[in-house]
């Protein structure tokens, strides 16, 4: 390159300014391409509502659905259960669910509008696994302290029946109490909750 | 035929390339076992590259018929099991020999100086495999891939504030879906082998740049014959090494074939058996567990009780890796002339990655954690051991030529 009479500064300029814009250009043309990974519009729209009737559902029965692709799971708890619950508070991480794992309405001592009706969103808040449902007493895998809850098989996190997570294990939340209100006594809609969150 | 070739060497660097590379390539003459395994892994590449081209003329990346086009080339294409089974036979082999590969490496100090930018470039070859595998392992859409999809993408929303929106992303769904069957097939066999590909490119440009390493760790290229300029210890990668390497493909192939005939699940470690079952996004699989190559740094996420430690810890299990040639500050580079330090620093290194390995594939009780948690510690301790002690390690007199 001819070096002689030139004014290098202006050329280094000139230089930087052209990279700086076809830099910025570059970053434009990426927009498209990175948003096309976004959740798509029809994605976006299954995560239609689902009403669920619990008439048959037993004492200490667990029933799973599907909302928006991820399993919702609905407990009716023992008698026992919801006196077990308080007993375990000095294990849990989170006893008084201060995190944001639940609309206003479930931020009680069950977690739950209905005392003994539990409304869950089946995935571990560790790494996305569904934990197994395990209403079982002192089982010998789970050792003698365990008074039924979820145990998640991929890392080994424990939940209690209020879905409130123990300590000690990999999981930092409580599970997630998803949106949902009762259209009568023995129905459920998940997924919205007329606002009143 | 003389006519052609230097037609051709007048257009297009032919002869020049194939000396530069091959014929006049001049590699030490004290190769040992160990060196097959680069030859080795640009055969598995090669398997790898043949049998998935084949193989997707007849999958289908869509979540409804991805589960059911896999079990139409297991049984109605003919011969789609044998290709189906070389890919995933493949995918172990292309682990054993990178990670034999890479041991060589530490043996014999390969990643030192002036070798660092190969050591980088294969690392990020690594890097990439594993994003190969990973991908690679969701497309049958059986329960073990979608789950291990699963819960290796949820591994990025441990990250602060970005994390959550950063999984919707690279899923583009709620949940593993669809959508994120789509794209990976996409990575799978299009960008990441494009990828892979120029990587290895560079890393033999590099390899050749400055000259291969050997066991004895000592530069050929220091005791050169005054006349011809060649090294003294050095002799033609072709016919010397590529007759030699061609011994070292048929013993691998017997191994290979004997796999892939005879066991090609291997067990259960290489096709998992909760994979013959399609996806279920609402039931976990009651034991979940990675393909045998990803287990020690699957037992080094486990071991923290903690989610973004965890995945921290996993995540430096591997970056501590590409810093390994500025950690080791021993000149001497094979671990022939180097202190009993390193010696048993490495032993124990090997053992905690097996260990790890073994522990990453067993359902986690409460000793296991402990035993993961040790050798974790293990683990990390080799880069922490070397650092310190290869400053001023006790190392024996290095010869001034490589010896037999």
């Amino acid at each position: 390159m001819a070096t002689e009479g030139v004014d290098l500064n202006k050329r280094r300029m000139l230089t930087n300014a052209a990279t700086v814009v076809g830099a910025v250009g570059a970053g434009f043309v990426a927009v498209p391409f990175l948003a096309s990974w976004a959740p798509s519009e029809r994605a976006k729209t299954a995560g239609a509502p689902v009403e669920v009737d619990i008439s048959k559902l037993q004492d200490g029965a667990m029933l799973t659905v599907e909302w928006r692709g991820k399993p919702v799971w609905i407990v009716k708890r023992t008698a026992r259960n919801l006196e077990d619950l308080p007993t375990l508070d000095d294990g849990l991480r989170d006893p008084a669910s201060e995190n944001e794992q639940q609309p206003e309405y479930a931020r009680n001592a069950n977690r739950s509008v209905k005392a003994e009706i539990l409304v869950l969103v089946g995935i571990c808040t560790h790494l996305g696994c569904s934990p197994t449902f395990r209403p079982d007493l002192a089982p010998a895998d789970l050792g003698a302290e365990w008074k039924g809850g979820f145990y998640c098989p991929c890392h080994g996190s424990r939940f209690d029946l209020a879905g409130r997570v123990y300590q000690g294990v990999p999981a930092p939340l409580n599970l997630e109490v998803p949106p949902h209100r009762y259209l009568s006594d023995t129905t459920i809609i998940i997924g919205e909750d007329g606002g009143a969150a | 035929m003389q006519k052609l070739l230097t037609w051709i060497d007048d257009r297009f660097p032919l002869t020049k390339m194939f000396e530069e590379h091959l014929s006049k390539y001049y590699a030490p003459k004290n190769f040992n076992f160990w060196y097959f395994f680069g030859s080795l892994a640009l055969l598995v590449l090669v398997i790898q590259i043949v049998s998935g081209i084949f193989l997707t003329m007849h999958y289908k990346p869509d979540g409804a018929t991805a589960f059911a086009s896999v079990e139409y080339i297991m049984r109605d294409v003919p011969y789609g099991w044998l290709i189906r089974y070389m890919h995933s036979t493949g995918a172990t082999a292309f682990f054993v020999v990178v990670y034999l590969h890479m041991f060589r490496g530490l043996m014999y100090g390969s990643y030192k100086q002036p070798r660092e930018l190969i050591w980088l470039f294969g690392m990020l070859i690594y890097l990439v495999l594993m994003a190969e595998a990973f991908m690679g392992y969701l497309l049958p859409w059986g329960q073990m891939s979608y789950w291990g999809a699963q819960v290796i993408i949820s591994l990025f929303g441990a990250l602060p504030i970005i994390g959550e929106p950063l999984t919707l992303w690279i899923r583009g769904d709620f949940v593993v879906s669809d959508a994120t069957l789509n794209r990976f097939f996409a990575l799978h066999v299009v960008a990441l082998p494009i990828v892979l590909l120029g990587l290895v490119v560079a890393h033999i440009l590099a390899l050749h740049e400055v000259g291969s390493n050997n066991p004895d760790g000592v530069e050929i290229k220091k005791n050169k014959d005054p006349v011809t300029h060649i090294p003294l210890d050095g002799i033609p990668f072709h016919p010397y090494y590529t007759v030699k390497d061609i011994l070292g493909v048929a013993v691998f192939l017997i191994f290979f074939c004997t796999v892939l005939f005879f066991m090609p699940e291997g067990g259960g470690y290489m096709l998992e058996y909760a994979n013959f079952i399609p996806s279920d996004p609402l039931k976990t699989p009651l034991h979940i567990a990675p393909v045998w190559y990803f287990t020690p740094f699957y037992a080094i996420l486990r071991a923290v009780p903690d989610k973004l430690a965890g995945v921290m810890a996993m995540g430096a299990a591997i970056v501590v890796l590409f810093l390994l040639p500025w950690l080791d500050r021993c000149k001497v580079k094979s671990i022939r002339y180097r202190g009993n330090i390193f010696k048993y620093n490495l032993a124990a290194f090997v053992v905690a990655f097996i260990a790890l390995g073994w522990l990453g594939m067993q359902q986690p009780t409460v000793l296991l954690t402990y035993m993961s948690q040790f050798f974790t510690l293990v683990y990390f301790g080799f880069f922490v051991v070397l650092y310190v002690t290869s400053k001023n390690e006790q190392t024996k007199p290095v010869p001034e030529r490589v010896t037999q």
